[in-house]
């Protein structure tokens, strides 16, 4: 399963990350090399394993539904690149 | 008067408590010490001197009224992935270079609360992702120690490099870390200080910046394990926060420093024995494992069969949780947006091209690579197996063992710069050898310092206990400081 420059380009697409054409081809070694190693996992047999989503089992914890937060409108807004009176601004995303 | 930055926590409270100094002496015994050596060592980017004096001379009321928490008046540095109210919390990364936390983390809350003094952030590999701190957007931290007859830099390891660096050199008396696969244990190992990371779940991620939220847990880095057992005390709490949190009793660590170890069965793992290891880190595994036996403990052979699977596994499942945790650095809502886009996409995906660093888009890659259709089962959900695999492997070993004793690190501190660790992040990536199974198991690893290699460089030992007994590791580490009467400081230099 190597990965090629087209796969790269479209893995940072997906990333949303953007990634200059000549720095292409060094992340496909670079992903392929740590993607190989990890196929020693093959290795292993799993057959009947559950997967293992959490380090400790326990129960979801649940609180009141209640409001218990809020009415922080100027601390939300605090780090925006961009605001103005409480809200967002946010780049045009309708053409 | 004596040098009040090379005491301990444990003295350094005494000391206070009994007015030998005061906490406005001490901090600024410590802000005189940062500004001396941060030019050089680089461990601290946030100094929060005006902060740390107002705190200080807070403590140092109630000190006088004989009132105070447990740690009044310490002055400690903190990670810069824990959010700190109005001061700059970045977690090195570009993308939160301007971001001031409006809130407060429920660990560094707790250290407050308890009347601890913050001298400011601390350095640290960029979202912690790295084993040198050298993925700093502020640039690496550098090791106070050195190998003999050498002035080349070392590293600190990572991800925790500036909190290492800082205990080791004297420039807090204590420090909060964090640890996803080792970034408390290997910068503890590389800087002869103590690093504990305690059961998952022990310590709230709340206002932790997240980086792998199924691994991550705090900790704390410490000159010595007494100090450590007071530290952690403070950082673990129940948090409703943090739906991981769990909601357990805090036992008094510092009780178990002087529980003899008499009938205590210690674990060494047969796996643990890899190839190309050197030799002084197996001699100082055997001198730790006869140190034990001398103390009373009964030394048990154990197998851990699927050790070697443990970094692959977590380098799938970190990465994967990285990219889906980093999702949210959109340019949108606080973090960097770019001045250069002309679509909304452009947005998005220049203002994390231009925010994030190499090895963080490496790792969002990866993960978005081992999350998409087509791979999800292969890569993702084999290694959520092999996951339970590993821990399942410690559930085994702990019918004939109470605890294990393991090398921390592969090797001491490294240069700053290392060509072939730069080239292979595969290598890098070994650094976490020892260390990453209990992340992926969820269990309790300390590192404690047990000895110089030939270079005079530390090394450490890592002790890994049963889920939310960290008193038996607290335990074994204290017996391991004790016979390794481990003194050696780094020699001034910066």
């Amino acid at each position: 399963m190597a990965i090629d420059v087209a796969t790269v380009k479209k893995v940072a697409s997906l990333s949303r990350l953007r990634e200059p054409q000549e720095r292409l081809e060094a992340l496909a070694g670079e992903l392929n090399g740590i993607l190989g190693w990890i196929e020693q996992l093959n290795e292993v047999d799993v057959a009947g394993v559950e997967p293992m989503t959490t380090a400790v089992e326990q129960p979801t914890p649940l609180r009141e539904d209640v409001v218990n937060d809020g009415d922080k409108v100027a601390q939300v807004v605090a780090n925006a690149p961009k605001s103005a009176e409480g809200f967002f601004i946010v780049p045009k995303v309708v053409e | 008067m004596r040098n009040l930055t090379q005491l301990s926590l444990k003295d350094a409270l005494d000391g206070l408590k009994t007015k030998q100094f005061s906490s406005g002496e001490l901090t600024e015994a410590f802000i005189g010490a940062i500004q001396a050596a941060n030019p050089t060592l680089n461990a601290f980017v946030e100094t929060t001197f005006d902060k740390a004096r107002a705190q200080a001379a807070a403590s140092d009321a109630r000190l006088a009224k004989g009132e105070g928490g447990r740690l009044e008046g310490a002055p400690l540095g903190i990670k810069d992935l824990y959010c700190t109210k109005d001061v700059r919390t970045t977690a090195c990364s570009g993308i939160l270079s301007n971001f001031i936390p409006t809130y407060e983390s429920t660990v560094t809350q707790n250290l407050w609360d308890d009347g601890a003094v913050m001298l400011g952030k601390l350095n640290m590999d960029e979202f912690a992702m790295g084993s040198s701190n050298e993925t700093s957007h502020w640039g690496p931290v550098t090791n106070p120690w050195k190998s003999n007859g050498s002035n080349a830099a070392l590293t600190p390891g990572g991800s925790s490099g500036g909190s290492a660096s800082a205990v080791a050199a004297d420039l807090c008396l204590a420090a909060t870390a964090s640890d996803t696969g080792g970034s408390i244990r290997q910068p503890a190992a590389f800087t002869g200080t103590v690093g504990i990371k305690p059961t998952y779940g022990r310590c709230s991620r709340y206002g932790m910046v997240a980086f792998a939220s199924s691994l991550d847990q705090a900790g704390p880095i410490t000159k010595t394990v007494a100090d450590s057992a007071i530290l952690l005390q403070s950082m673990c709490s129940y948090d409703a926060k943090d739906s991981t949190s769990l909601q357990v009793a805090v036992p008094d660590f510092s009780s178990f420093l002087e529980k003899s170890l008499k009938g205590l069965r210690i674990g060494i793992p047969d796996e643990y024995r890899l190839d190309g290891i050197p030799a002084e880190i197996d001699a100082l595994w055997e001198q730790g494992i006869a140190w034990l036996k001398d103390a009373g403990a009964e030394i048990v052979r154990i197998s851990l069969p699927h050790t070697k699977y443990a970094l692959p596994c977590y380098y799938i499942i970190a990465p994967a949780e990285a990219s889906s945790n980093l999702a949210r650095y959109d340019g949108m809502r606080y973090g960097h947006r770019t001045d250069k886009a002309q679509s909304l996409t452009d947005v998005y995906e220049l203002s994390r091209s231009e925010g994030f660093g190499k090895e963080v888009k490496r790792r969002i890659m990866i993960g978005t690579y081992v999350l998409s259709a087509g791979f999800y089962d292969a890569y993702y959900v084999k290694a959520l197996k092999v996951r339970r695999r590993i821990a399942e492997d410690f559930t085994n070993a702990w019918n004939s063992c109470d605890v294990i004793l393991t090398p921390a690190t592969p090797s001491a501190a490294f240069e700053l710069g290392d060509k072939a660790k730069a080239a292979d992040p595969v290598a890098m990536y070994l650094n976490d050898v020892f260390t990453v199974t209990t992340n992926l198991a969820g269990l309790p690893g300390m590192s404690v310092p047990a000895g110089l290699d030939s270079q005079g460089l530390p090394l450490g030992l890592q002790v890994i206990g049963k889920a939310l007994d960290e008193g038996t590791v607290f335990s074994v580490g204290a017996a391991l400081e004790k016979a390794a009467a481990f003194t050696a400081k780094p020699s001034k230099w910066w």
